[in-house]
Order: structure tokens, then sequence, then C-alpha cells
């Protein structure tokens, strides 16, 4: 070994930089550890299959790096941690990119991770002498899954706190201490700011410095035994330096190559398709922030997990007991055989049994990936009209078998087909609620990251709060579970109108306020439709009469009353007055205070018509309006005794609490008239 | 088993010549552009402070004329403004506090910044002895803001323009200033 030692003489005339060397080598021997280090022998020369480790190694590298500095930006708690990840990926410059390769790295590292374990068994590494280091292997391979499970929270998102939720409880399955541990690790009974600062210690310390110890020990023990050569050797050795270290540098830059490839594909795309490129939506996704109040029907894990994920449902109908063998039995009988293979390796069949049970085990989760993906996006791959039939069905007979038998004139051929249809009718519509829960929290999020670029940035008590006090964000929600029952809000254009209209029973009110519908009110062939007064007990009241009988009369309202009518209305209700109507909206009010005209029934400002007997037109449609109307429809200024259903939702019994509370109708208000925030054109 | 090395018969030199060099080159290249990617794009997002730069100096309303006695001696008065910190937006906070006097039978208000052009600390009034001392290092100051000999300052401190709008409120044009140093230099 001398002559690669000693490969170049030493020359009597040496440079500054020659003696610098001999100077720091006399006093640490670096060039005996650095040859120690290369110049190990690759037996039947280095191959693309030993790339697997270094790559790890690699990859384990990028997260260290990339997460201190990520780590310099983040703030971990329930008020910050949305917040600094927010600001790390939508306004520190390059951000978006750190982040990116370190969320993608992550799972570059699992897929590398399953490689390395699968070339291992196959190879028949893991046998004597090198059974502790097969150990090491799985220990740090967990080690590695833990951390991408503690990461999965950091950014206090929906999806990282639901599926946290998930991966706690199922820790709290465990029998007797596993109620224990799962408060422990949460740092309480609830989660808030302790379970970040624990899941980030744990990410990134106390995990990551296990996988250091543990990783040397690998390594060293790597180096004691040799590499583990692929049998039959046919090829000559060769040196770890630099054959086999070109094999495994092509390969880190291949895998930073994917991951870059994965961040950078989508800027790629949107360049060539000329659109404007944001990099705060390149790379790893940012859900909007964590709202316990909020159901997220989007929550799954990250897709490493999802084998998992799907395996609970094998034992779904089984309670706690399938919880527990779903999710810690059998997943640790198969870690336990996994260490027991350099044991049972120890035979011929042995061996055998520990590859076939390896790639089953790889086999079965990529199935259940699979199944999983198929679950969730089913939809996508099933044409819509292949099941118009059996949904039309479906909804006539509302599932009864009798009925449907009977509507298939009780032909059990057709019935079974038709069976066979209604299930995967069942299974869409099954994929058609997550698709629309991706959809919504993408929304959601879109829209969290809308409202922390205002220049007022995120209050104090984080960006919780901004969500929860945004018209845009809550008023579908509150609209959904209070208003909708009734009311429509749906755009008259849109192709599902008709049907959703139909259904109603009280006016739309997609549009309230503007002229678009007020001119619809006031139009004879709307007014007693759905879309208005048609489903109510107001069907037939004065206002409808009016409308189909009043302002038909050419000689008592020309059109241009009318027009100016529809201005003073918009303009009332503070939405934009169309510009050809912006010069009418006085002679419209004139109009409506007239006790000819509106103002026969109507309050108008200071018209002096009694109130009771119709709405109150002053500052109808506007905020105030709205919020009172909201509040107590059966008050004199609205429908006193000629309510129809409508509940009044700010009114309480003494001692007894509203179904609204004031700044809830306010949001519903204000959604309603769609006032909230809005980016100014050009800032994201 | 693993055979012993010395054992192993196909033991060649590693390769050298140009093929050899070749390799190594484009090892050394395609581990460290693997390795720097990551550590320059950290490196990036690390620096992004130096894009950042603090909001404008501006008039900032302290007080009623009224508060302050022409009697030469300072008074001690928060400056409260709304404050941005990365992602949060602080309103109406407290960000630092300023000392207004006003000379004996004077309309002109001084304004100093209570912060000590040494090294940053709050300075303090000490009202027995009639100066502002340092609590940090034990810089003096006399009331009009000048040193007093010998002090770890490098100079007075810092006068802040001030002015009284028409309806009596005392504006001062908030500003900090480089610490440590001779001259005064306004932090960007």
């Amino acid at each position: 070994m001398n002559d690669t030692r000693n490969a170049a003489p030493a020359s009597p005339r040496k440079g500054a930089l020659g003696r610098l060397a001999d100077f720091f080598d006399d006093r640490t021997g670096y060039r005996a550890l650095v040859h120690e280090a290369l110049y190990e022998r690759v037996p039947g020369g280095a191959r693309w299959r030993y790339v697997w480790g270094s790559t790890l190694v690699f990859a384990f590298m990028t997260q260290v790096i990339t997460g201190l500095f990520l780590w310099a930006s983040y703030s971990a708690s329930a008020q910050t941690a949305w917040e600094s990840v927010y600001y790390i990926q939508h306004e520190m410059a390059g951000g978006w990119l750190l982040r990116g390769i370190h969320h993608f790295m992550a799972q570059a590292m699992v897929v590398l991770l399953a490689l390395h374990l699968l070339q291992v068994v196959i190879d028949g590494a893991y046998k004597a002498p090198r059974e502790v280091n097969f150990w090491l292997g799985l220990i740090l391979m967990m080690l590695v899954l833990g951390m991408a499970l503690t990461g999965y929270l950091l950014p206090w998102d929906q999806k990282g706190y639901w599926a946290t939720i998930v991966a706690t409880n199922l820790a709290g399955i465990v029998p007797f201490i596993g109620p224990s541990i799962q408060q422990v690790i949460i740092g309480g009974s609830e989660y808030g700011h302790h379970t970040l600062t624990r899941f980030f210690a744990l990410h990134a310390g106390f995990l990551p410095g296990a996988l250091v110890v543990m990783l040397v020990v690998h390594l060293a023990l790597f180096r004691k035994h040799g590499l583990h050569a692929k049998q039959p050797i046919t090829r000559p050795d060769a040196m770890f330096w630099p054959d086999q270290v070109l094999k495994d540098a092509v390969a880190m830059l291949a895998v930073m190559a994917v991951v870059l490839g994965v961040i950078l594909v989508p800027a790629a795309r949107a360049m060539l398709a000329g659109e404007p490129i944001d990099p705060g939506h390149l790379g790893a996704e940012l859900g909007a922030p964590a709202d316990p109040s909020l159901p997220y029907a989007a929550a799954r894990p990250e897709w490493y997990f999802l084998f998992l994920f799907q395996f609970l449902k094998v034992f779904e109908g089984w309670g706690a007991t399938g919880e527990f063998l779903g999710a810690i039995v059998v997943p640790g009988l198969i870690m336990g055989v996994m260490f027991l293979m350099p044991i049972v390796g120890r035979w011929n069949l042995g061996h055998r049994f520990n590859v076939a049970f390896t790639l089953g085990v790889v086999a079965g989760a990529g199935l259940l990936t699979a199944m999983a993906l198929n679950e969730d996006y089913y939809a996508l791959w099933v044409d819509p009209a292949s099941l118009a039939e059996a949904r039309k069905l479906h909804e006539e007979t509302g599932g009864d078998e009798a009925k449907i038998a009977a509507a298939l004139d009780n032909d059990p051929a057709r019935i079974a087909a038709m069976k066979r249809q209604l299930e995967r009718l069942e299974k869409v519509e099954h994929s058609e609620a997550f698709l629309a829960a991706v959809r919504q929290a993408k929304a959601d999020a879109a829209r969290a990251v809308e409202l922390a670029g205002r220049p007022e940035r995120i209050p104090p008590a984080g960006m919780l709060e901004l969500v929860r006090t945004d018209p845009k964000s809550q008023g579908p929600l509150l609209f959904a579970q209070h208003c909708a029952s009734c009311h429509a809000h749906v755009d008259p254009e849109a192709p599902e109108a008709a049907s959703i209209l139909a259904k109603s029973s009280a006016a739309n009110l997609h549009g309230f306020g503007t002229a678009a519908w007020v001119r619809g009110l006031l139009d004879p062939a709307q007014v007693a439709g759905p879309a208005y007064f048609g489903n109510t007990a107001h069907k037939d009241g004065a206002m409808v009469d009016f409308v189909e009988d009043e302002l038909t009369k050419a000689d008592a309202w020309s059109k241009a009353d009318v027009q100016a009518v529809i201005a003073a209305l918009t303009a009332e209700a503070g939405q934009p007055v169309p510009t050809e109507l912006a010069s009418l909206v006085d002679k419209g009010r004139t109009l409506v205070a007239s006790d000819e005209r509106c103002g026969g029934c109507h309050r108008f400002r200071d018209n002096g018509t009694e109130l009771g007997t119709a709405c109150d037109l002053t500052g109808w449609g506007g905020r105030d309006w709205l919020v009172d109307i909201i509040s107590d429809p059966t008050h004199e200024r609205f429908y006193s005794d000629s309510n129809d259903r409508m509940p009044s939702f700010g009114k309480a019994e003494e001692g007894a609490s509203p179904m609204l509370r004031r700044e809830q109708i306010e949001l519903i208000a204000d959604w309603l008239r769609g006032t909230w925030y809005r980016p100014a054109a050009g800032t994201h | 088993m693993q055979q012993p090395h010395h054992l192993n018969l196909h033991v060649g030199p590693p390769e050298e010549g140009r093929r050899g060099f070749l390799a190594k080159f484009v090892a050394l290249a395609c581990g460290g552009l693997a390795t720097l990617t990551p550590a320059a794009v950290g490196v990036w997002a690390f620096l992004d402070p130096l894009r950042r730069r603090s909001a404008a100096a501006k008039f900032l309303p302290i007080t009623e004329i009224d508060t302050i006695p022409a009697d030469g001696i300072p008074r001690q008065f928060p400056v409260i403004t709304d404050r941005m910190d990365a992602w949060t937006g602080f309103a109406a906070e407290p960000i630092g506090a300023v000392y207004l006097r006003r000379e004996k039978g004077s309309d002109t208000i001084e304004a100093l910044s209570a912060t000590c052009p040494h090294a940053g600390c709050f300075v303090e009034m000490d009202s027995p002895r009639k100066c502002f001392r340092c609590p940090c290092h034990n810089s003096h100051f006399q009331f009009d803001g000048g040193i007093v000999s010998p002090s770890p300052s490098p100079r007075p401190m810092d006068a802040l323009e001030c002015r009284v709008a028409k309806n009596g409120q005392v504006e001062v044009k908030w500003q900090r200033y480089q610490a440590g140093i001779a001259d005064k230099v306004a932090q960007q």
C-alpha cells in the first residue's frame, strides 16, 4: 500500500501550500485518515447497486443543511409556526426553494431507504458478521420515519395538524401506557404550543442526534467488515476512490436533480405557457392554518404512510382492537421479523424466506398505497356519463331496493348489473367528496396566504384569528350551517342553478343588493320565480302583485322609472351602480320615497310612511340593514307578523344566547355583500 | 465470510492516467455540485435580512405641548406607532422612548433619543445630579444631551427633529442611529 500512500514523492523544493500541508499532517496525521477513508477496496469493482447507502448519507446531509437554515427562520408555537413558515415560503428570498428541497428530499429519503433495504436483503448483506449493522440500519430507518412524522406537523397547517392527531391517537391505544405516551408526546392533553416545541425538539434534536450516533457506528461497522460484494466476483477489485465515489457522486447529483425537478417543473411549465410564476406556490405546500373547530375531510398522511392508513381500513368494524392490531401489532410483528432476519438467514431457505418476506411487505405496501389512491381519486378515472343512469335511478328511488327492482322490470340480470353500477356510484361519490375537500383545502390555503399578505400583516394573536374574522372564509360556512336550508346562493347563470333553486324555499341571495339582483326582483317574469318570492309565503303577496301588475303598466311606470329605482336601491345597498344608471340615482330616490310609488308601502328615509306594512328601504341591502334583518326579521322595519319562517338569529329569550353572535351575523352580511379583503392588483 | 484484504488476488493499483483523472474530476464535480446546492440555497435564504430596510423615518405624535413645563428639565415619553415584526403587525405599540425638554420662557421643544449612542442601552435621568446617566457603562450627559467628560460615549445624545403642530401636538421624527461611532449616522 505504500505505493499509493506516497504516490507524490516529496519534492525537495516544496511550495508554501505543500509545506503548510506537511505542517498539518505532522500534527494531525490527516493524510493517513484521508487515505484510510478513500482507499477502501471494493471487491469485484465499483457497482451502481452499492450507491444507495451513500445517497442516503447525502440525503441526510442535505436535510441537516436545509434544516438548519430553516431553523434560523422557524418559530415553534401555535401562534407563530404557520406564520413563520408562511414567511419562509412566501416572503423570504429563496425560502420556497429551501423549504421545497427539505420537503422533497425527505420523500426521496424514504424511497432511498426502501431501495437500500431491498439491496441489502436481496444481496444477503445482513448475514454474519454484519448482523449488528443490519439491526442498526433498521433503527436508522425508524429514526428517519420518526423525523418524517414529526416534521409533518411543524408548519401547523390543517393537514399536518389532523395527521398528527391521528398518529398520536394511535399511539394512545397502546395498552396501559398508551395514554401516558400520548400525553407526553403532545405536551399535555390539548394540542398546542408544547406539541410544537416537543415535535420540533424531536425533529431537529433528539432524532437526528440519535441518528448521527447510529450512523457513525453504522459506517464504522461497514468499514470494519468491508463492502458486501455481489457474488460471484467476476471482475478485478477496484478502489473506493475514485471508482465507487464517482458512481456515488453521480447518484447523489441525480437525487438532487430529481428533487429540484419536482420543485421547478411547475415553474418551467408556467413559463412555457407564458403565465406569471409565483415562487411562493412552488415546492412544498402550505395548507390553511390549523383549526381544531373546522372539519378537514382532506386529511391524509404523507404518501409514504398511506399504506398504513389504508391498512387500518382492513380492520374496520373491529373497533379499538382493530386499530390496535392494524397500527401496532402487525407493523410491530413485521419489524420483529425484520430484526430476526440475520438469524433466520443462516439457513439457505431462511435467506429465501427473508427475500420473499421483504418483497412481500414492499409489494403489500405498494398495493395498499394504490388502493388508498384509487379510493380517493376514483372519480377522476370514471366517465361520469357511464353512471348517469345509476345516479338518476338512485335519486328517484332513494336507494330503495324494491323500487329499483320495480324500475328495472324485476329483471334479475338488469338488477345485478345496476347493483354493480350503484356500488361504483357509491365509490365515485366517496371520491368526489374527497376531491371537493381537497379543492376546498386549496382554496382555504390560498385565502390564508392572501390575508397574510395584507399591508397590516398578521395580528399578534396569529393567522387563525384573521381567518376566523374573514367574511370570505367564514361567510360560506355560516351560510351553509344557518341559511342554506332555505336560501340558495348560486349564480343564476350557472348550469346547476335551476336544480338548486328548485330545491330552495327562500330567495337566492347570490349578489344580493347588486343591480342584477334588484333587476330580477323588479322583473315580472322573475319575482314569483324560485330565485325571489316563488317558494315563500309571499308568493301571492303585495310585492309580487305590484311587480306583476303595476310595473307592467307603461303609463304608470316607464322603463326609465324602473331603471331609476334599480339605480337607487343598488346605491342604497352600497353596491356599484352600473355607469349607464349612475345619473338616475337621485330620480330613483325620489320615486322610492314617493307616496305614489314605492313609498306608498315602504318607509324610505324621512318619507313618513308607517313601518309594519313593508320593509324599510332606508339603507336597504347595506351592512346595517342586513345585520338587522338577520338578527330579527320580525322587527317592524322588516316583515313584522308576515315573516315567513325566518328565525330571529340575533334575538334570544332572557338568559338564553342567540343562535348567532353579532360578529357571526356581521360575517354573513359582509360575505353576502362581497366586502372582504382583496389584494391590490399586481400583488399576491 | 469476507476475505482478509491481503489474500485477495485481483488487487490492482487505482487507475492512474487520464481516465483516472477524469473519474476523480467528475466525482468531485458531481459530489460538490450536489452538496453545494442545498448549502447555497440555505445561504441565499439566510441572507434575506440584507434585503430588508427599516421603515423611513417619519414624524410621530408624542404628547401635548402643555405636558412639558418650560423649566429646562427633560421629561420621558414613549414613542408609539404601528410596528411590523417579520409577519406580525402590531398596532400602536411603544417602540422606544424620547426625552422632551423646554427651556425657561421658550416655545421650542428639544427632543433627545433615550438610546445611548455608546452601545444602545436605555439612558436614564439622574434627577438629583441634574444629568442623564447610562446604566450600562456610566456615560453621563447634560440635560441638553452634551457629553460629560470623561465618557465612554463617542458622541452626545442623539437629538431628534421635533415640531409642534397647530393643535399643540408635539411630533418627533423617530430615527435610530448607529451606536459606538463619533458620527451620527442614521440606521438603514
